[in-house]
C-alpha cells in the first residue's frame, strides 16, 4: 500500500474514561444525564479531586452521596457549588446502583487544570 | 425388598419414562431434541436417552441388583412436540443430584453427551437446554470475578468495554505486536485481544508477546490517563505450560488473561480460572470450535449450554456472537442465553430460547463479548441489543481505518460514546443510528472517515439456526 498523503496524524489525548472522547456537553446535555442517573433509581454521587490524582479509585466526596434525591436542580445546584469550592479540580457525576452494587455510571462534568 | 435377576433386554420406556414424575428442585434438568429412527416409538427413543446417559446400559445386567437405580436413574418425565417439525420432538429429562460429581462441568458434560449422542436408534440428538440446580451450581467456582469487580479494577462505568483482535492474526514478531496493541490503546481502546490462534509459535514465542504487549500496555496507561488491559492468551499445550504463563503475565502485572475453554476443554479452564480467582486476574475465554458443536438444529449441544457451562466452569468475558456481524447467530437466541451469562436468574422463556427457569443464586455475572465483522455502523444496533454490560470488539473496524489503528480505535470510542450519551438522553438509537453517528463525526474527523469507509459493508444472511417457534 503506497503511503498516502490523505492520511492524517493521530495523536495521542489524555482522557477521562466514559465521555472522554466527545467535546464538552453543553448545559442541557449534562441535565440529560443526571436525568437518566434519577430516572434509573440509582443515587447521584459528586466526585472531586486535583488532577495530579486522577487515576486514584477514590476520588473525595462533595458532601455524601445524595440518596433518595429526585430533584435534579438540586443535584445541579450542588454539582455548581462543588466546581466553585474546587475550580481547579476534576468533578464527575456518579450513579451507585444499589441492586448490582456497583456504579451504574460515571463521568466527569468539570475539567481541572 | 429384593428382587431376582431376569436376564435379557427390556425395553427402556418400562424403567426411564416415567411421565407420572415430579422433577425435584435438587435434579439436573435437560431438554432434548431427539430425532428418533423410523418406527421407534417416541417414548422408548426418550427414555432410551434418559437410560444412556445415567445409568442404563443395552441389557439388563446382574450388578445393577446390588445398588438401588430407582434412587440413581435418569427419568424421561415429559415429551413435547417441536412446533413446525413433524420427525422430532423434545424430551425433558431429570437427573437425580448424586450422579455428578461436585463442581465438575466436565463430568456433567460426559454423563450428559456422552456415548448417547451415537445411539443407533437415533438420527439425531441435540442438548437444547440443561436447568443447573442450585444444588450443583453453589459447588462451582464460577467466573473468578465477574462484571462488578471487572468494572471496578478497570475503572469503566455507564458504557460497554470497547477493545479488539490483534491483526494479522498470524506472523508478526513480539516487538511489531507489542506495537499495534499500543497503537490501539493509545487511540482509545480499552483492551485488546490476542487471536486465539496466538499460543507459542515459533514466529513469536509467548514469552517476547507477554513482554512486549506489557510495556505497551503500560505506556498507553501512562499517556492516556486511563486504565488498559490485553488479553494475554496462556492456552497451551498442557496445563503445567498454561499455569507457567498465567504466572509470569501476573509478575508483569497485566490485569487480564484468556483461554480458549472448548479446545482447551473444561478441566483445564476450571483450573484456570481458580488460579484466577486466587491471583486477582481476570479471565477473558474464547469458544473456538463452538460452531462445530452448536450450529446444526437438530445435533449437538446448543450454545446456551455451551454458555452456561462456561459461567459455572468460570470466566468474566465470553464471546456470544454479534447478531449483526459475519457470524451466525439471532437476536432473540442470543438475548436468551447472554442473560443467563449475566441475570441472577432467568425465567422461562420459549421466545427466547430458554426452556427452564434458571436460578443462578450468588453466581457473579460474565460480559457478553460481541466480535466478528462489526464496524462502527453497527454500534447503535450492539449497545441497542447488548447493553452497557458488554464488551464490543472490532478487529477489521480497528486496523482498517486508512489512518491506522490508533485513529482506528478513536473512531470506535467516539461513535459508542455518542451512542451511549444518545441512550441515556432518551433517544432511540436503532432508529436515529445514521443522525447520531453523523453528528458525532462532526467533531471527530477519525469518525467521519471510518463511516465513509465501512459505508457498503453488511453481512446480511439468513441464520441457519432458528428459534423453534411458529
Amino acid at each position: 500500500m503506497p503511503f498516502q498523503s490523505t492520511v492524517g496524524d493521530y495523536q495521542t489525548v489524555a482522557t477521562l474514561e466514559t465521555f472522554g472522547f466527545l467535546p464538552p456537553m453543553s448545559q442541557e446535555e449534562i441535565y440529560d444525564q443526571i436525568a437518566y442517573i434519577i430516572a434509573q433509581g440509582w443515587s447521584p454521587v459528586i466526585e472531586h479531586v486535583h488532577p495530579s490524582g486522577s487515576m486514584q479509585s477514590y476520588w473525595s466526596y462533595w458532601k455524601l452521596p445524595f440518596f433518595g434525591e429526585k430533584d435534579l436542580n438540586v443535584v445541579v445546584n450542588e454539582l455548581e457549588a462543588c466546581h466553585r469550592a474546587y475550580p481547579d479540580h476534576h468533578v464527575r457525576m456518579v450513579g451507585y446502583d444499589a441492586y448490582t452494587q456497583s456504579q451504574g455510571t460515571a463521568f466527569v462534568v468539570f475539567q481541572g487544570r | 425388598m429384593s428382587k431376582k435377576y431376569d436376564a435379557g433386554v427390556k425395553e427402556y420406556r418400562d424403567t426411564y419414562w416415567t411421565p407420572d414424575y415430579v422433577p425435584l428442585d435438587t435434579d439436573l434438568l435437560a431438554c432434548f431434541k431427539c430425532t428418533g429412527q423410523e418406527g421407534v416409538p417416541r417414548e422408548e427413543v426418550a427414555a432410551a436417552v434418559a437410560a444412556e446417559s445415567s445409568t442404563g446400559t443395552w441389557s439388563t445386567v446382574w450388578s445393577e441388583l446390588l445398588t438401588d437405580l430407582e434412587f440413581y436413574k435418569g427419568r424421561c418425565y415429559r415429551i413435547e412436540d417441536v412446533p413446525g417439525d413433524k420427525e422430532s420432538f423434545y424430551a425433558f429429562i431429570a437427573y437425580p443430584l448424586d450422579l455428578f460429581e461436585e463442581g465438575s462441568i466436565t463430568n456433567v458434560l460426559t454423563s450428559l453427551v456422552g456415548n448417547v449422542f451415537g445411539f443407533k436408534a437415533l438420527r439425531h440428538l441435540r442438548l437444547e437446554d440443561i436447568r443447573f440446580p442450585m444444588a450443583f451450581i453453589k459447588t462451582c467456582g464460577g467466573p473468578p470475578n465477574g462484571i462488578v469487580v471487572e468494572r471496578d479494577r478497570l475503572n469503566k462505568y455507564g458504557r460497554p468495554l470497547l477493545g479488539c483482535t490483534i491483526k494479522p492474526k498470524l506472523g508478526l514478531s513480539g516487538k511489531n505486536y507489542g506495537r499495534v496493541v499500543y497503537e490501539c490503546l493509545r487511540g482509545g481502546l480499552d483492551l485488546t485481544k490476542d487471536d486465539e490462534n496466538i499460543n507459542s509459535q515459533p514466529f513469536q514465542r509467548w514469552r517476547e508477546r507477554f513482554e512486549f504487549v506489557a510495556e505497551a500496555v503500560k505506556l498507553a496507561q501512562q499517556e492516556t490517563g486511563e486504565v488498559k488491559g490485553h488479553y494475554l492468551n496462556c492456552t497451551a499445550t498442557t496445563p503445567e505450560e498454561m499455569y507457567e504463563r498465567a504466572e509470569f503475565a501476573k509478575e508483569l502485572d497485566m490485569p487480564i488473561i484468556m483461554h480458549d475453554y472448548i479446545t482447551g476443554g473444561f478441566t483445564a479452564n476450571t483450573g484456570l480460572a481458580n488460579w484466577c480467582r486466587k491471583n486477582g486476574m481476570l479471565l477473558h475465554i474464547h469458544r473456538a470450535m463452538h460452531a462445530v458443536i452448536d450450529r446444526h438444529p437438530k445435533h449437538g449441544i446448543h450454545f446456551r449450554v455451551l454458555a452456561k457451562c462456561l459461567r459455572l466452569s468460570g470466566g468474566d468475558q465470553l464471546h456470544t456472537g454479534t447478531v449483526v456481524g459475519k457470524l451466525e447467530g439471532d437476536r432473540q437466541t442470543t438475548l436468551g442465553y447472554i442473560d443467563n451469562l449475566r441475570e441472577s436468574f432467568v425465567p422461562e422463556d420459549r421466545t427466547r430460547g430458554n426452556f427452564f427457569d434458571q436460578d443462578w443464586g450468588s453466581m457473579p455475572g460474565v460480559f457478553a463479548v460481541a466480535s466478528g465483522g462489526i464496524h462502527v455502523w453497527h454500534m447503535p444496533a450492539l449497545l441497542a441489543i447488548f447493553g452497557d454490560d458488554s464488551c464490543l470488539q472490532f478487529g477489521g473496524g480497528t486496523h482498517g481505518h486508512p489512518w491506522g489503528s490508533a485513529a482506528g480505535a478513536a473512531a470506535n470510542r467516539v461513535a459508542l460514546e455518542a451512542c451511549v450519551k444518545a441512550r441515556n438522553a432518551g433517544r432511540e438509537i436503532e432508529k436515529e443510528s445514521r443522525d447520531i453517528l453523523m453528528e458525532a463525526a462532526k467533531h471527530s474527523p477519525e469518525l467521519a472517515i471510518a463511516l465513509e469507509t465501512w459505508k457498503e459493508i453488511k453481512f446480511e444472511f439468513d441464520t441457519v439456526d432458528k428459534l423453534d417457534v411458529q
